[in-house]
């Protein structure tokens, strides 16, 4: 545990003198405040448009919970989808590249120690990222009354689904010691995640069903309403798990083929 | 202190070493020569656990390098080829992490590091970037990283290439300076680099260790060359000449205006150049020179590694 802790604060350290978390989160920061203000703006017209026709009250439950927070939950994780492969493609890549890999593997740590601190400081780094959007429901709770409940579970959802991303990204990153390929097998594994999606229309009974299943978002629904289903959470939390155990093995891989 | 035995390591389907056995004793440096592929990165990284073998086995102080790695490497220091550190850390930032993971406890910590800081000579460079110091100054670095855990074995893969005459001798005195307690293995292909800081020598050329030995008995099992120039009957000076003691053949005999020259050959391990000068002065002639050549660890390792070129051709 205690080298964990001693390796999560190297990785962090490299992320943190290094510009590359300010940048990244600055990116997701700017484009996911544009889009968080649209919506406000949007929110607010239609408050305006609303209630100028009272009689469509009825029709419409129009509250800032539903018509802002819910859908920024998605906007933030399609975003963190454009993001987290940049934070994590270096994890392994980068340490593969400089040989620095070859000093980490014959100090006295566990190979799972290493890919466990590796995760762990890019998902610090995701969840420093998320924790700044937190300014978004604050805003709103300065003019409207956001649920509070239904938002700690859209962010519970962020987070676990944030963690799959980031052990996807790790995982990827163990394989090549090339960081463009990192990324770039990164996206394509999340788009394809995200396209699994569409599937539902697609693809015949039951295979529909499974393969939507499969898509990393789909799950995000019911946390963002407010929803905490099992379901979701055990798929957050095994999709992860698996990640992580393709990691540690494509780490003995590296080990056995020799290559540093 | 490490034992080695058969180890054998396939890349696919590429045999990087194959069979290679030795041992070293506590104390003892050694170093492994062998020309550029040779397989020494690839021992040493078997040594290091960075890298399981094929097939063999490696025992570091008792441990072995696969089933008790985290024993192994709590017991080391090592210093790749390569010299990988992280460049976007201060020094003593990167020692303060090496020195975490190295289990060195946290109270002995600081102390630990200034020591190790100390002997490399690097206490001037403390706050600074590793990604910007000069090649010498990232080796002591590297070698710092190597010293933290108080290693019993020391294993540096060419500690000295790419440095400058003076950083070279630096780095040299260094590790003389190291030994004594602990092991080191020293891979090289700077000939001269052997002899002044190993007391042994492996010699592994095409992944297989062709000689192993200690510098001293090399230096006395090699074959002594005498070259002499005598005053004197040429038959009679070469007849007397062929039955000193220990000479396995004489050539020569050409006459030079300061005398016969001759080139004797001692058999390996015999020097009796004593024996020979009083043959010659007892029967009256003038030894006006006596030039003794001694091989090299060129040469030996040039015997070495061709030999084993011949048997693969």
């Amino acid at each position: 545990m205690k080298n964990i802790l001693i390796l999560i604060r190297k990785d962090l350290i490299s992320y943190f003198v290094s510009p590359i978390a300010y940048v990244v989160i600055a990116v997701f920061l700017v484009l996911s405040g544009i889009i968080f203000s649209l919506r406000f703006s949007f929110f607010y017209h239609d408050s305006l448009e609303l209630s100028r026709n009272p009689y469509m009250m009825g029709e419409y439950n129009l509250n800032v919970t539903e018509h802002v927070l819910e859908p920024m939950f998605f906007t933030l994780n399609f975003l963190s989808l454009l993001i987290v492969p940049m934070l994590t493609m270096r994890a392994f890549a980068e340490d593969k590249k400089s040989g620095t890999m070859e000093l980490l593997f014959t100090y006295p740590v566990r190979d799972i120690e290493v890919g466990l601190s590796k995760f762990a400081a890019c998902f610090i780094v995701y969840c420093c990222m998320i924790g700044l959007t937190l300014l978004y429901p604050a805003l709103s709770a300065r003019y409207a009354d956001p649920e509070w409940g239904s938002v700690a579970m859209g962010y519970a959802g962020l987070l676990l689904s944030g963690a799959a991303f980031v052990a996807l990204g790790v995982f990827v990153s163990s394989l090549t010691e090339n960081q463009i390929i990192a990324v770039a097998v990164s996206y394509g594994l999340l788009l394809l995640f995200w396209l699994f999606g569409a599937a539902e229309t697609l693809l015949p009974q039951p295979y529909n069903v499974i393969v939507t299943d499969l898509s990393l978002f789909n799950h995000l629904e019911d946390f963002a309403r407010g929803v905490l289903d099992t379901h979701d959470l055990v798929y957050y939390v095994s999709f992860t798990a698996l990640a992580m155990f393709f990691t540690l093995r494509s780490l003995e891989v590296t080990k056995w083929k020799g290559k540093a | 202190m490490i034992e080695v035995e058969n180890l054998t390591k396939y890349y696919g389907q590429v045999q990087a070493i194959k069979d290679v056995s030795f041992t070293v004793d506590r104390g003892e440096i050694l170093g492994f020569l062998g020309p550029n592929g040779a397989g020494k990165t690839t021992t040493m990284r078997i040594l290091t656990c960075f890298i399981p073998a094929t097939s063999g086995t490696a025992r570091v102080a008792g441990y072995d390098v696969f089933s008790q790695s985290l024993e192994v490497r709590r017991r080391i220091g090592y210093l790749p080829e390569r010299v990988p550190l992280y460049k976007d850390m201060t020094v003593d930032s990167y020692l303060g992490f090496v020195a975490g993971v190295k289990g060195v406890p946290s109270k002995a910590c600081a102390s630990k590091i200034e020591e190790v800081k100390a002997s490399c000579g690097i206490e001037d460079i403390s706050g600074r970037l590793i990604g910007k110091l000069s090649r010498g100054y990232t080796q002591r670095v590297g070698i710092a990283q190597a010293l933290l855990n108080d290693p019993e074995v020391l294993i540096l893969d060419e500690p000295t290439v790419g440095l400058d005459p003076k950083q070279i001798i630096e780095i040299r005195n260094l590790i003389r300076n190291l030994a004594g307690k602990r092991t080191i293995i020293l891979s090289t292909h700077i000939l001269p680099e052997v002899s002044m800081i190993c007391d042994s020598v492996a010699i592994i050329n095409e992944g297989r260790i062709v000689a192993k030995d200690s510098l001293s008995h090399l230096a006395s099992e090699r074959q002594l060359t005498v070259n002499l120039t005598v005053t004197g009957p040429a038959e009679k000076v070469f007849a007397a000449i062929s039955n000193v003691e220990g000479v396995e053949s004489v050539e020569g005999g050409e006459e030079s205006p300061e005398g016969v020259q001759f080139e004797v050959k001692f058999r390996p391990g015999a020097d009796q150049r004593a024996k020979l000068a009083a043959a010659i002065v007892q029967n009256g002639w003038d030894l006006a020179e006596l030039h003794a050549e001694r091989p090299s660890l060129e040469d030996i390792f040039i015997r070495a590694t061709a030999k084993e070129a011949e048997v693969e051709s």
